[in-house]
Order: structure tokens, then sequence, then C-alpha cells
């Protein structure tokens, strides 16, 4: 259902700043429902390729497929719909400031129309997965950056999107919290979603058994089915 | 859509509670401008009523000699009501002069006494002549100095009253330009630094626009709640500014009565209410809402 083909991502140079390679010919394939980790040093590329899949950014060279939509070339006006069946988890959260955790998690609902009975129902619900449940009317700012965290990922899910994009979501977590979030990502996979999950975290990887891509310096250096976190 | 409207409504109220201090500033711009739109409004009525008002009063007269017969003073009249610029001609014989100048002065002893003494009549026939622009009297007053005219007329008191005419004259003309020169002077600074209040608000949410579209908002659902707090923002606006002018006009009105006595600026403005509001609603509404579209629009392109 996903699919890149020979993409390859420069940032321009500007402003006295370098031009970088971010991602070189990248190729891979991914299939429904599939669980895939992008592990790799930080600066290898991992966000920037969770970036063009969201159209977030554009590729320099290459094709990006999703459900058989030519994700660079959509339009503007289109992108809320590719969007929308995709859940992310931000590297940096990227939660509404001025909303309560409770009302970032229920603007997806709302983004996609479901019915006030819907939100009602949901929203406390993933809240109390992600153990959150006390928080719900706390502004971001009033949160850690490891409850900050979790609203990123139960907002990832509250809508059941066809595909989780999980960009570092550990990064904040105690050991504690880590396995929670990992076995939650899991459980979501087997009940029918893809998961695609960045991370440098060892210990994970190599528990998990699942599907590896590593990157280096922009490319793909290694892709195996059941892999591990070799660097 | 009913939900989604109703969803925009409740953000962009909850924004309003929760930025207060962003919120007031922007409905204090936008009474400031809707208060220019209603300033220049409510000036232009004020001096275009004390304009219509001199023009109203301005005449010239033109009185004939004594052996002048009545026939040949109308024919004068009607030769004149041919001009295109006259408004009205009327005339006045020897005797309504007389007994309009005893209405007038009738409480006078010594006046009627001496009017008594010169037994005949001292007045002259007169056609008293109103045009429909002060500019036009030079012209009237022309075709009246015709040598055909001569041994008809005794005088035209245009003369007399030439400088008063012509000064009415500038002066309007200087009053209808400067009022709308100044009038676009004005409207484009509202309109400019109203726009950049709210682009500055605007540009305040930029991060949150770019999250909203990261995932999946539509720019209308985006859009919604800045429009809908342009517009609360211009109703509010609108109506500060109504009840603001109303207080205005209520305790200057009998001030400026005292320098014209004909002008009630309570009244303009109580004639005047709906179109009044009217402007002041479109002042606020459409600028809040015409600023907060153009400014996002530049966010919602990613
Ligand atoms: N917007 C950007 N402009 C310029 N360079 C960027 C930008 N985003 C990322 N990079 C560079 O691209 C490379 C890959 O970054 P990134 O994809 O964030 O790596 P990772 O997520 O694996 O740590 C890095 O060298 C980073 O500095
Ligand atoms: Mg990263």
């Amino acid at each position: 259902m996903i699919k890149f083909q020979s993409v390859t991502k420069i940032y321009p140079a500007h402003a006295g700043a370098l031009m970088i390679v971010a991602l070189e010919d990248v190729s891979f394939e991914l299939s429904s429902k599939e669980f895939v980790s992008i592990v790799g040093r930080s600066g290898a590329g991992k966000t920037t390729l969770l970036k063009l899949l969201l159209a977030e950014e554009k590729p320099t060279r290459g094709q990006i497929f999703f459900d058989g939509l030519d994700v660079p070339q959509l339009k503007p006006e289109r992108l809320p719909q590719l969007r929308r069946k995709i859940g992310a988890v931000f590297q940096d959260y990227r939660l509404l400031p001025t909303k309560t955790a409770y009302e970032n998690i229920a603007y997806i609902m709302e983004v996609i129309g479901s019915s006030d009975e819907e939100i009602a129902r949901d929203v406390p619900e993933v809240l109390e997965i992600v153990g959150l449940e006390n928080r719900a009317n706390n502004f971001l700012a009033e949160l850690s950056g490891g409850e900050r965290q979790r609203v990123a990922i139960a907002r990832s899910l509250i809508h059941r999107p066809e595909v989780i994009l999980a960009d570092e979501p550990t990064g904040n977590l105690d050991p504690y919290h880590t396995l929670d979030i990992i076995r939650l990502l899991l459980k979501i996979q087997e009940m029918g979603t893809t998961v695609i999950l960045a991370t440098h975290n060892k210990d994970i990887i190599n528990r998990l058994g699942k599907r590896v891509i590593t990157l280096e310096k922009g490319r793909v250096i290694r892709d195996e089915e059941r892999g591990r976190f070799i660097l | 859509m009913l939900v989604a409207l109703k969803r925009i409504l409740k953000s962009s109220w909850v924004g309003f509670r929760r930025d207060g201090e962003l919120a007031l500033a922007t409905v204090f711009i936008l009474v400031i401008a809707a208060s220019l739109v209603t300033a220049l409004f409510l000036s232009r009525e004020v001096s275009q009523f004390l304009i219509s008002n001199l023009q109203e009063k301005m005449d010239i007269s033109v009185y004939f000699k004594e052996n002048a017969t009545e026939e040949e003073v109308l024919n004068v009249k009607d030769e004149l009501l041919k001009m295109s610029e006259i408004k009205e001609v009327k005339y006045v014989s020897e005797n309504q002069a007389l007994e309009s100048f005893i209405e007038r002065h009738k409480e006078n002893q010594i006046l009627m006494e001496s009017l008594e003494e010169v037994g005949d009549s001292p007045f002259l026939a007169s056609l008293n002549i109103k045009a429909w622009k002060t500019s036009q009297y030079g012209t009237i007053s022309a075709f009246l100095e015709h040598p055909s005219f001569e041994n008809l007329i005794e005088k035209v008191d245009y003369f007399q009253r030439k400088s008063v005419i012509e000064r009415v004259f500038s002066l309007t003309a200087a009053i209808s330009k400067t009022g709308i020169l100044l009038s676009l002077a004005v409207v484009i600074v509202a309109v400019l630094v109203t726009f950049n209040t709210i682009r500055l608000a605007i540009y305040n949410s930029r991060e949150e626009i770019k999250i909203q579209r990261l995932v999946g908002a539509s720019n209308w659902f985006i859009r919604g709640p800045f429009l809908a707090q342009g517009a609360i923002s211009g109703i509010a606006a609108a109506l500060i500014c109504l009840l603001a002018f109303a207080l205005i006009c209520w305790t200057a009105g009998p001030k400026l009565e005292f320098f014209f006595p004909d002008l009630s600026l309570f009244n303009v403005f109580t004639k005047n209410l709906g179109f009044i509001f009217s402007i002041q609603f479109l002042a606020g509404v459409g600028l809040g809402v015409i600023s907060s579209l153009i400014a996002i629009r530049r966010y919602l392109k990613a």
C-alpha cells in the first residue's frame, strides 16, 4: 500500500547553510497491516522519510505512492484526504498549544466529522489507554514531555487511521511507559493498521522481531524481515 | 455541515475567551476603523446640510424701474424661466413689497409714520431669483445686464452680494473636495491598520495552522474559526461604535445647535440610524472577515 521508488530528498542550500542530501535513492514497499521499523543514527533521514509520506515535504526525485495515490503530485486541497488516513506521532509532537489534552485529541475527530457522541465516548477511552485520564483538561504547557508524547500518541490513533507513523514515539518516555507504548502499537497493528516506527532505541528493535529498514546517511543499507538493530 | 458550523463557532468562541487580549486589540482597532467611517459619513451629512442650507437662503433680486409695467416684468420673468440655471423666480409687486414691509415692521411706530408721510409706495417691483447652484448666479446676473433690459431694470443686487455668494461657492467646493480626499486617506489608513492587526494575530497562529493542516483539517475547517472571530469582533466593534456615536451626537448636538440653529446632529443620527449601523457593521465585519481571509491564505498552501 506504500511504495517509495528511488526517492531522493535534497534540502537546498540557503543563506550560508549547506545543501544536504537527506535521502538518496530510497526504494521500498510496504504491504497493508505491516509493522516496520526505520532505524538509523540521528540525522540518517528517518524524519524526512515520514515527512515525505505525509506530503509535508516534496521529494527532489523519485515517486511515492500511498493507496495508489501519487503523493507528491497531490494538490493542496486533496492533502486532507490523504492525511486523515494517516495518524502521525511527530518527533516534536506538534500538538495545539492553545488546547487541552482532551481537545487536542477531540480535534482530530472533529476534523474527520465524528459525531459529538463518538467524541465523548472515544476520547476518554484513548486517554485512559495512554494513562492520561487525569490530565484530560490540562493545557499543553502544563504537561511534562512524556505526557505530551502520550497525548500525541493518543491523537495519532483516535480516528483508527490506515497507517500510523510514529517518529521516535518513546523518545521522552521512561522504560516502563516505553514498553506500554510499544505493546500498544503492536496491538494496533494486530487489529489491522500499518505501523511505521522510526526509532534509534536498540532494545525495542531487538525485542520486536519485525521488519527493519536501516538508514545510513540517507541510504537504505539493510532491509530485513526479522531485523535486528545493527549500526 | 451543521456540525462543522457548530464546531467552528464554538472553537472561535473558546479562542476568544482564551486569548482575550488579542481579541480586545482587534475589536479596538475595528472600533476605530468603524468610527472613522461613521465620522466621515456624519460630517458629510452635516456639511451637506449646511451647504444646502446656505444655498437655500441664497438668491438675487432684480428691481425694476418705477415706469416698468407689470406685463413687462412678467415678460422678463418668462424669459428667465427659460434659462436652465434657474430654479425658481418669484414676482414681488410694488404692493406686495409694501405689504411685507408693513408686516415686518408694524411694531415700529417711527417707520410706520414715515412710511405714511411718503404717501406713495416707495418700493419697486422686483423678481426674486433662485438658481440651482451658487456658481450659476454670475451667469444669471450677466443675462440681466444685457442692454435690452437697460431701461427696464433699476438694479440687480448681485453685485452687492457677489462676494458673499462667491465665498460660499468656493467654500462648498473646497469642503467637498478636501472631504473626498480626506475620507479616502482615512479609509485607506483604517483598512491597512486593521489588516495588519489581524495579520499579526494570524501570524501568531501560524504553527497551529500548520499542525491543523498536517493532521488533515480542510482549509475551511481551519479558516472557519478565524473568520468567525473576525466577524464576532466586527459585530462587537459595530455595536460599541454605534453606542459611542449615539452618545456623542446626543451630548455634542446641542453645542453645535448653538452655532447652527437649524442643525440637529442627533436628528441626523437617528434619521440615518439604519444606514449608520449598516456602514459600521459592514466596516467592522467586512474588514474583520476579509482581512482574516487574506491573511490566512499563505499558511494554507502546504
Ligand atoms: N528542513 C530542513 N532543512 C535543511 N536540512 C534539513 C531539514 N530537515 C532535516 N534536515 C537535514 O536532513 C538530514 C536528515 O534529517 P532527519 O530526517 O531529521 O534525520 P533523523 O530523523 O533520522 O534524525 C539531517 O542532516 C538534517 O540536518
Ligand atoms: Mg528524526
